[in-house]
């Protein structure tokens, strides 16, 4: 298949990213560039100087909201991508309003309990929606231990599973975008099935 | 009884266990995961009431801090 009749399949989705941190700015910016059609976007955050060690933002953008930065970064890259953005702080009760009709949602939050809400909440509030999370990306190195598993139809995990973040032991650019693009790659994935 | 955890055949010398019963005999100690049992979810709420039978299929994943 050539990249046109790809971007005129992929245009017709709707992928809702949930956080705009490490893997929600890499991995919206690897679907923009694929011809996702419609990006639904939440978060609740600033830009700050150290989120460019692993983020999809700018030295100019610290300070803004995230959505509005990573929104103004994604249509630089393609004009033509339709962005939602939420600036809220998802929980139990936001998330099937915010993400209803989304064919896939990106679990892209940095807490573990976050992730673990979001899931919970998808799994049960939006059965059917497909869930592809990140989980385990800390430190550097250590390539082979980043895997994929489709547990089921609905819900798919990228990264180690094992290495946690932490002060002492961040998760930084090289292996956060590995696993923000391996959730982008599920998507498409995903999605090019329904085609 | 047997249970098919992580699409791996476990062994249990009892007829039946919670899942919170599980975590301990397994030793999982990561205090954030998601948990299936034969494709259902079970909120965490539930752990302590939901039984793990003979057959059953538990899929298990571990949600680490990071991104």
């Amino acid at each position: 298949m050539r990249f046109p009749e790809i971007e005129n399949n992929l245009k017709k989705f709707r992928v809702g990213i949930a956080g705009a941190g490490g893997l929600g700015s890499n991995c919206a910016a690897s679907l923009a560039r694929t011809g996702v059609g419609t990006l639904v976007i939440a978060d609740f955050d600033k830009v700050e100087p150290l989120n460019l060690s692993r983020q999809y933002y700018f030295i100019d953008q610290v300070g803004m909201l995230k959505t509005i930065a990573l929104k103004e970064n994604l249509l630089h890259i393609r004009p033509e991508i339709n962005i939602v953005t939420h600036q809220v702080k998802l929980n139990r009760g936001n998330i099937p309003l915010l993400f209803a009709g989304c064919d896939v949602i990106v679990e892209a939050f940095d807490a573990a309990d976050m992730k673990e809400m979001l899931i919970e909440t998808v799994q049960m509030e939006l059965p059917g929606i497909p869930v592809v999370v990140g989980s385990g990306m800390a430190g550097w190195g250590n390539t082979e231990a980043l895997r994929f598993r489709e547990i089921d139809k609905t819900l798919y995990v990228c990264g180690d599973e094992l290495s946690e973040a932490s002060d002492d032991s961040p998760a930084l650019a090289p292996r956060v975008g590995i696993v923000a693009n391996m959730q982008a790659n599920t998507v498409v994935e995903i999605l090019m099935r329904k085609v | 009884m047997k249970i098919i955890l992580n699409n791996r055949e476990e062994e249990f010398g009892r007829e039946a266990m919670t899942i919170n019963e599980m975590l301990i005999l397994k030793k999982y100690s990561f205090r954030m995961r998601i948990i299936k049992v034969n494709g259902e979810l079970i909120p965490r709420e539930k752990y302590d009431s939901t039984i793990i039978q003979d057959g059953d299929k538990i899929q298990m994943l571990y949600l680490m801090s990071g991104g």
